[in-house]
């Protein structure tokens, strides 16, 4: 019976609390390829700001863009922009989605270290993920099927690959995995795998191979790891990663993205793998207030 | 007078309790209705039922044809039962007519903390465990596929199965099976052509219940199937269930648009599935019951 007591007595003081700091909670959430990056941000903020609360969650950036519009959090992580159809739906909820770029990725292409592909242009990858190569063999590899793992439809990632990258839709075939680790894991699995993640993915993984890739047959191929070739654009699968707020971030949210920009804060955004903001996005990020 | 009052009262408590659940029933139906019906403005009713691909963010041209996760969901409904049909009928004829009381004891409750387990561990032991097992027998490099969403659910339905089954088959009069012994049939005779037989219509019953509940789950399917849109063709390809899809692309969908009314269909679509298979198992179910009274 003490025990029960204690027990029960330990919940409310925990509801009390949950109750109680949820007012200057700040909710972050949204894109995968971006979770890891953020939480480690929030750490590091929290650290040095006790009494700042920060919760980071993932779901995919479709579902960080719909809880910002739905109000139910405060920064939304994407790893896309807004599409259209959001912007009208942000416009109809007296939404002013703010646009914030916190980092560059590289989005990385992965095989098997047993492949021996080393590299690939932009348009075969397309042209894999749309199911039109369908053996190794046809880009110089060995003789086998491939197989394709990528993202469900509430990525960003997704998205990004379907409209930059691809043209088009990806193979019914491909396996829609529940985020970039569990990508990894079925490329570190599968020998005739192929799979795309972030490159804040690659940096510390074993097991995999990440490709090089040129924008054109005949041009150069690059290594999403190589900083320089990312910012200037030869890595043709460069993009930023974005957050959203709801109009010009104020108070613990500014204060929050103030740091995540800041020279320490894109120290952290390197050690995670991902590059700092290149200048053409500094003007975007100022005109946040920022 | 205040006694026959608070009987009355009592009276409409009781009623009121079992309207409800049926209130709730067709407030469900109505609500899936409601949403379903505006999805057929756009889309033809024969695309929705024999389009192969459902892809609503598609590209070029969205597509809404649910016949591949119709095959999916039915792929891995059929292969759970192949499992857990012989497994869980086994189990319950252990049960009620060869454990020793003491076993039985033991054993039963232990069937029933099976039921409780949450589907997501489940889905995790699919991933962690039963896909790497698969990927090496079958010589494929992903065992992410139908077969171990079939394993899976075929462990999420053994509780239904054999503890409806066992209830069946102990609800056999014991006259029969005493006329069989007398008669100078052995325990495994009595058994197989006796037991079983006259316990049959709770046997079916408990297993299109146990189907029921195949059909409907969602997360351990989610987790370890692959979730691949296309049509399937063998056990070992990656599947995308109906319940898969809805859970995957309701958390994102644009609300009251084509997709978002599209996805309700799919629900209405495996609402009426489990409607149907629990209504017959239910009929079944009372035909045993009347068998069983003399």
């Amino acid at each position: 019976m003490k025990n029960f007591l204690k027990i029960i007595m330990v919940f409310s003081v925990l509801l009390l609390g949950v109750a109680d700091s949820h007012a200057q909670m700040i909710q972050v959430k949204g894109s995968d390829t971006l979770i890891n990056l953020v939480q480690k941000l929030a750490e590091e903020y929290m650290m040095k700001n006790p009494g700042k609360n920060i919760a980071v969650t993932g779901g995919g950036s479709g579902t960080g863009v719909a809880a910002l519009l739905n109000n139910k959090c405060d920064i939304a992580n994407a790893s896309r922009e807004m599409s259209l159809k959001e912007y009208e739906q942000a416009s109809d909820r007296g939404i002013t989605p703010v646009t914030i770029v916190v980092a560059l990725d590289g989005l990385s292409i992965i095989v098997n270290p047993d492949n021996s592909v080393e590299e690939l242009t932009k348009d075969q990858v397309a042209k894999i993920f749309r199911g039109e190569i369908r053996n190794w063999s046809e880009v110089g590899g060995k003789d086998m099927p491939v197989n394709l793992y990528g993202r469900q439809s509430n990525s960003g990632t997704y998205e990004f690959m379907k409209t930059a990258v691809l043209k088009g839709d990806f193979s019914g075939k491909m396996s829609r995995m529940n985020g970039n680790a569990q990508i990894v894991a079925a490329v570190q699995a599968d020998e005739s795998g192929i799979g795309y993640v972030g490159v804040g993915y690659v940096k510390d993984s074993t097991g995999i191979k990440v490709l090089n890739i040129a924008l054109k047959e005949g041009g150069e191929y690059a290594s999403p790891l190589d900083k320089i070739k990312v910012d200037t654009g030869i890595y043709p699968l460069s993009r930023p990663l974005y957050q959203f707020v709801n109009g010009n971030p104020q108070g613990d949210v500014k204060e929050f993205i103030a740091f995540e920009l800041s020279p320490e804060g894109q120290r952290i955004v390197e050690e995670e793998g991902f590059f700092s903001i290149p200048q053409e996005y500094v003007g975007l990020n100022k005109k946040a207030g920022l | 007078m205040i006694h026959k009052f608070r009987e009355k009262l009592i009276q409409i408590f009781f009623f009121l309790n079992g309207l409800s659940v049926i209130l709730i029933l067709g407030g469900i139906f109505f609500l899936l209705l409601r949403y379903t019906w505006p999805a057929f403005k756009e889309i033809q009713m024969a695309e929705f039922l024999f389009g192969k691909f459902w892809d609503p963010t598609a590209y070029v041209k969205p597509a809404y044809g649910i016949l591949a996760m119709l095959m999916s969901t039915f792929m891995v409904t059929v292969g759970a039962l192949t499992i857990a049909v012989p497994l869980g009928i086994g189990t319950a004829a252990y049960l009620s007519d060869v454990a020793s009381p003491k076993v039985r004891e033991i054993a039963k409750p232990v069937v029933e903390i099976l039921a409780g387990i949450p589907s997501v561990v489940i889905g995790f032991l699919g991933i962690v465990l039963v896909g790497p097992v698969i990927a090496k027998l079958t010589g494929t490099t992903n065992g992410l596929n139908a077969i171990n969403g079939a394993i899976l659910l075929s462990v999420m339905s053994l509780p239904t199965i054999i503890s409806l089954s066992e209830d069946a088959l102990t609800n056999v009069p014991k006259s029969f099976q005493e006329a069989s012994l007398a008669l100078g049939g052995s325990q495994w005779q009595t058994l197989i052509l006796v037991k079983i037989p006259a316990a049959s219509s709770g046997i079916v019953a408990a297993c299109m219940l146990g189907m029921g509940r195949a059909i409907g789950e969602t997360m351990t399917v989610l987790m370890a199937t692959g979730n691949a849109p296309a049509m399937p063709s063998k056990l070992t390809d990656p599947i995308m269930t109906m319940t898969s899809t809805i859970a995957i692309e309701l958390g994102e969908v644009p609300y009251y648009t084509t997709h978002f009314y599209g996805l309700f269909a799919i629900g209405l679509v495996l609402f009426i599935i489990t409607f149907i298979i629990n209504m017959v198992s239910d009929i079944i179910l009372h035909r045993y019951e009347r068998q069983t009274r003399y």
